[in-house]
Formats: C-alpha cells, sequence, structure tokens
C-alpha cells in the first residue's frame, strides 16, 4: 500500500509537468479550435530566451516576467503574420503549417544556443518538499503555479469584458460578430495567452528535464494526451488530465512487469483511448451536439 | 465556461471534393505515365532509387487520400500500417523464402485485417480524438517491434536485411540482345511503377463505385448519410482497412527497396512525413499524391543544401511558402492550369 502512495503522488510531481503543458494546449484549442503542434517548441523558445536574460544577469523573477510578456507578444505577431493569411485555408493546411513553424522554431533554437544540455535554475529550490522524498520543492511549487494560473484562467474567462468576448468568439464567431467582438483579434489574443502561458509551462519544466532544444517534444505529447483526456473545453479538466496522466504512467511503470521506459507511453496512450471511447467528449468536457 | 451543451453548425472538416475532380483527365495521365517510363532510362541509378522511393511513398500518400480525401478520417497513425506491410514483406521472403512479389499481396492482406480491425475502435472517435489514437498507434508500433518476445522474427532493434531481386532472366536475356543491362534498381523501379499503377486504377474505380459513393457520404455528412441507408460502421472500417492495405502493400514494397526494415525506420516521422505529402498534393486529390511524395523526398534534400544547421528552419520556410500560395495544394495548381487551357481553346 505505501508503494501504491508512493507512486501516486510520484505520478502527481511528474503530472504537474503535463498539466501546465495540457493548460496552454486548451487555451489555444478555446482560441483557434484545433491543435498546435508548434506549442512546445514556442514554449521551448521562450525557455531558452528567459535562460538567456538570465546569462546576461536580470535576476531569476525579472527575467520570467519579461519572458511572459515577450512571449504574450510573439504568439499575437505568429498569429498575424502566419495564420491570419491562412485563416480561410482548410484545416488540414493550418495543421501542416503548425508542422512547419515546430521545424522553424526548433531549428533557430537549435542554431542560437546549440545542442547542448544546460541547468535550468528553479526558484523554489530542489529540497524534499515537506520531508518526502518524491516530491521536491520544485515540484510543489510547480503544482502551485499551475494551479494559481487555473484560477486566473477561471476568473478571467468568468468575470472580465474580454474573457467573455474570447468565449464568444470561440462558441460562435457570426453572432459574436454581430454583437460587435473583433473575433480575428480574439484569436490573436488567444494565440498570446497560450504563448504566455506555454511560457510559464517551459521555464518550470526546464529545471525538471533540462534544457535543450528538443525538452518539449515528450512533453507536448503528454500534453495532448492530457488536455484529451481531461477534456478540450475545460482548462480545469486539462489540469485534472495532465495529474491523471502522470499517475497512470507511474502505476503502469510499476505493476505491469515488463514495462520499460519505452513502452510507458503506448501503454498511457492506450489507457487513454480507452477512456475516450466510453467517454468521447473526455472526462469534464461538455458533449458538442452537432445540427445536421 | 458554461456547462450547457453546445449546439455547433459545423462545416465538415475535410472540404467536399467531388469524384470527378479526384483524378485527372486521360490524355494528361498518358503524358504523366510516359514520363514515368521513360526518365529512369536517362538518369544514373542512385536517381532511379530515389524515383523508386518516391511511387512507394506516392502509394502511401493516395492510402492516406483515400482515408482522409475519401471518408474524411484522419490517421496520424500510417506509419504503423507501413511498418506491418515492411515486416510482412522482409520476414515472409527471409524466413519462409518466398518470392517478393508474392509476399506483396499478403502484406497488403495483413494491414487490411489490421487496418480494419483498428478501424473499430476508431469508429466512435473523429477529428482529434481520432488523431490521437491513431498517434498512439504510430508511437507504439517501433517499440512492439522492439519487444524480446518477437525478436527471433523481427530481428529486435538490429531489424533484418532483405536481398535486392534481380530481373527476372527473360527480361535480361532480351536487354542484352540490344547490348544493354537492367540493374537491380531499374527492374525495381518499374516493378514498382507497375504495382502502382494497378494500385491506382483499382483506387479511382473503388471512389467511383457504390462504395466510394459511401465513403463520401460519410465525408460531407454523417448523419445524412446513415439517414440514406449507408451503414456507416462498416465504410469507416472498411475505408480504414483499403487504406491500410495499400500502405501496407507500400511498406512492402519500401523494404524491399531499401534492402532492410529496423523499427527505428518507421516512427511517428514518417506518419507525419505522409500527411505533409497528402497536404501538399491537395487532400482528396489522388494524382497530387505523387506531387506531395516528391515533396517529401526531395524538399529536405534542397533545403540541407542550402544550409546544413538551419535545413529545419529552411524545409519549415519552404513549406509556409506552398501552402501560402497555394492552401489546397498541387490540386489548386491543376484546377487552374485547367481552366487557363480552357480559355485558349475557346480563344
Amino acid at each position: 500500500m505505501e508503494l501504491f502512495a508512493n507512486q501516486v503522488l510520484a505520478g502527481i510531481a511528474t503530472g504537474a509537468i503535463y498539466a501546465c503543458m495540457a493548460l496552454a494546449v486548451v487555451m489555444i484549442y478555446q482560441a483557434i479550435d484545433h491543435l498546435n503542434f508548434a506549442q512546445g517548441e514556442m514554449a521551448m523558445f521562450s525557455t531558452f530566451v528567459s535562460w538567456q536574460l538570465m546569462q546576461w544577469g536580470i535576476p531569476y523573477w525579472g527575467a520570467f516576467v519579461l519572458t511572459v510578456a515577450f512571449s504574450f507578444a510573439a504568439g499575437i505577431a505568429i498569429e498575424r503574420l502566419l495564420f491570419k493569411p491562412l485563416a480561410k485555408a482548410p484545416i488540414l493546411t493550418n495543421v501542416a503549417g503548425f508542422i512547419a513553424l515546430y521545424a522553424i522554431i526548433n531549428s533557430v533554437a537549435g542554431l542560437i544556443w546549440d545542442f547542448t544540455i544546460k541547468q535550468y535554475p528553479t526558484p523554489f529550490g530542489s529540497s524534499p518538499f515537506l520531508g518526502s522524498q518524491l516530491i521536491s520543492t520544485h515540484q510543489a511549487g510547480m503544482i502551485g503555479i499551475t494551479l494559481l494560473m487555473l484560477v486566473m484562467l477561471f476568473f478571467f474567462f468568468r468575470f472580465t469584458r474580454v474573457g467573455l468576448a474570447m468565449r464568444a468568439a470561440a462558441s460562435l464567431p457570426e453572432s459574436a460578430r454581430l454583437v460587435g467582438i473583433n473575433t480575428s483579434w480574439m484569436i490573436a489574443l488567444g494565440w498570446g495567452m497560450a504563448a504566455a502561458i506555454g511560457s510559464v509551462a517551459g521555464m518550470m519544466i526546464a529545471p525538471v528535464v533540462f534544457l535543450e532544444p528538443n525538452m518539449m517534444l515528450g512533453v507536448l505529447i503528454y500534453g495532448f494526451a492530457a488536455a484529451v483526456l481531461g477534456g478540450l473545453t475545460s482548462p480545469f479538466g486539462a489540469v485534472m488530465g495532465g495529474f491523471l496522466v502522470g499517475i497512470f504512467e507511474n502505476l503502469v511503470g510499476t505493476y505491469i512487469p515488463g514495462v520499460g521506459n519505452e513502452l510507458k507511453l503506448p501503454i498511457a496512450l492506450a489507457l487513454i483511448i480507452t477512456v475516450l471511447v466510453v467517454k468521447p467528449a473526455g472526462l469534464f468536457g461538455r458533449p458538442i451536439v452537432k445540427r445536421v | 465556461m458554461s456547462t450547457a451543451e453546445d449546439i455547433v453548425t459545423e462545416a465538415p472538416a475535410v472540404e467536399a471534393v467531388p469524384k470527378r475532380a479526384m483524378t485527372l483527365g486521360f490524355g494528361t495521365s498518358l503524358v504523366v505515365l510516359a514520363v514515368l517510363i521513360l526518365v529512369p532510362l536517362f538518369v544514373k541509378n542512385f536517381i532511379i532509387f530515389q524515383l523508386t522511393m518516391l511511387l512507394i511513398y506516392a502509394l502511401a500518400v493516395l492510402a492516406l487520400n483515400i482515408l482522409t480525401g475519401g471518408s474524411g478520417q484522419f490517421s496520424l497513425g500510417q506509419s504503423a500500417f507501413y511498418a506491418v506491410g515492411a515486416y510482412t514483406s522482409a520476414i515472409l521472403m527471409e524466413h519462409v523464402g518466398m518470392n517478393y512479389a508474392l509476399t506483396l499481396p499478403i502484406a497488403g492482406i495483413v494491414c487490411f485485417g489490421f487496418g480494419f480491425l483498428f478501424g473499430q475502435p476508431a469508429l466512435r472517435l473523429s477529428g482529434v480524438y481520432l488523431a490521437l489514437a491513431t498517434f498512439a498507434l504510430a508511437t507504439a508500433m517501433p517499440q512492439l517491434l522492439k519487444l524480446g518476445y518477437f525478436e527471433h522474427w523481427t530481428g529486435g532493434v538490429q531489424g533484418l536485411v532483405v536481398t535486392k531481386p534481380d530481373a527476372p532472366e527473360l527480361l535480361q536475356a532480351m536487354a542484352s540482345w540490344f547490348h544493354k543491362s537492367i540493374s537491380q534498381d531499374m527492374w525495381l523501379y518499374y516493378f514498382t511503377l507497375a504495382v502502382g499503377i494497378a494500385i491506382y486504377i483499382a483506387s479511382v474505380n473503388l471512389l467511383r463505385s457504390r462504395s466510394g459513393r459511401a465513403f463520401m457520404a460519410i465525408r460531407d455528412n454523417e448523419i445524412a448519410a446513415s439517414a440514406m441507408g449507408v451503414d456507416v460502421a462498416l465504410y469507416k472500417t472498411l475505408a480504414f482497412g483499403v487504406s491500410a492495405g495499400i500502405t501496407g502493400v507500400a511498406g512492402g514494397l519500401g523494404a524491399i527497396a531499401v534492402q532492410f526494415v529496423a523499427p527505428d525506420g518507421y516512427t511517428i516521422t514518417l506518419a507525419i512525413q505522409l500527411f505533409l505529402g497528402m497536404v501538399v498534393g491537395g487532400v482528396g486529390w489522388l494524382p497530387g499524391s505523387i506531387v506531395g511524395s516528391a515533396f517529401i523526398i526531395f524538399v529536405p534534400n534542397i533545403a540541407e543544401s542550402f544550409s546544413k544547421g538551419l535545413s529545419g528552419a529552411v524545409f519549415g520556410v519552404l513549406l509556409f511558402l506552398v501552402i501560402f500560395l497555394v492552401p489546397h495544394g498541387a490540386r489548386q495548381v491543376a484546377i487552374v492550369a485547367q481552366q487557363l487551357i480552357g480559355k485558349l481553346k475557346k480563344n
């Protein structure tokens, strides 16, 4: 039983990484209605920017704020420059655009900062948290930050006019336009916010997985899986999905014999698909009824 | 984030391509065919090998096109079917000693069954969810092939080496009358071309048949299709099966051409490449498959020749250029060209 409890705790600790990323995934899904494959690379690039700022002598939290602001602006710029012209193109063409963006950011980051693995500082320290060896203060801090972002997002969407406008633009663009909402800019804003959330996720994840251009590859896959599991329409679901995926993954590795690191991912994904077959809108998502 | 159910009137994710717009005219087809037959006579062996790969990937893109452009289902798992086809051929050739040409139909049938079965749970999923499910299949496949349990057959991490077939003796004898010889590469190219043409014709006919119309009805509106009496579940899984079967044949051909199968040759990267090939060629336009395949084979090389360090960025920029200029892929180019020719004829 103690092994079980420990594994669950360790699962929550890794799950926090996925929850962070899943939150960014849901954010962009809310704004543009599909998954952005370049999300992880955007977060990675932001993390490198913050690392560079710290190398230039800016203290951690200063770099943190600057990076979030930079990512927000960059997210909007990417939408305006690259994806607004594609708004009328088929969805699959947009997906190809995400893959192109992925290749560009990955390659440019590799050229600027090369592919060697770098240490990344944490503001929370890495001593054991509350005397437990399985969860460090950094991981506890990461869970705290994720939950904080979740609460902020909730208040933003519930109680601000811009939040309301974004929800309107996402659910019924035409009616939203009729009441005077600039839906095109709402999409740009969604990109900006997703990039900003992604940058926070990147800066939280980097101390755990270390900083390098391919650091987000695995994390993004789990982030997608977490978001889909929790329900793509619900930020709360995404965070819960993140923790659940983390726990799943750890328990599978512990209790099913012969599962090495390599089979963890396929088995976790298979479990998620099983859940989806039973509950197609995800655990916390709302079902979408289509009109014929 | 209300908890109320939303009612959304959604356009189908994949555009409706009328079935006549899915193929080339007869004259144009003959010209393309003539080019494909004549080119290998004038180029070096390495380029012939690349052209063979071009045809093989074109087949795999065609298979994805039938699934996505035809029945409206996404798949990021094509690399898994390709891998199963490749391994089936390789194992039959190396362990059983079967003739390479005979292994292809078996690879196709095995993959058809595999795809058909995979289509069953996929029935409940669509859009991003289906993308995730197929993605899971693609990531699982290399790991499954590495498992110690199958190692006797699959060769584990090391993979299997496949012998390249010679041209049949009859053909070699005929060529020697003209003081020429048929290299292995050249023979394999023509062999692939023949298989490819057969599959292309079969696919065109499939899409024009009753089943093809059922696919397209499902793509355009699933509920309306079922109301008209289309067995949605059957045709959706059938589309998966057919697509997987063709991909399997392509995989088998690929194994013979590369002379080697190993788990790491069939990762998610391959599935993404095939997806890009489909978009560049035009979703739902079968002849576009060969254009898309050319894009995924040659453009990375071109990008590398620009700059080694930035090859990824150059590839990305080129891809952006293509989708900015022609968001509907090569199909758009073909339509514009057709209209131009139509105008010229009128004048």
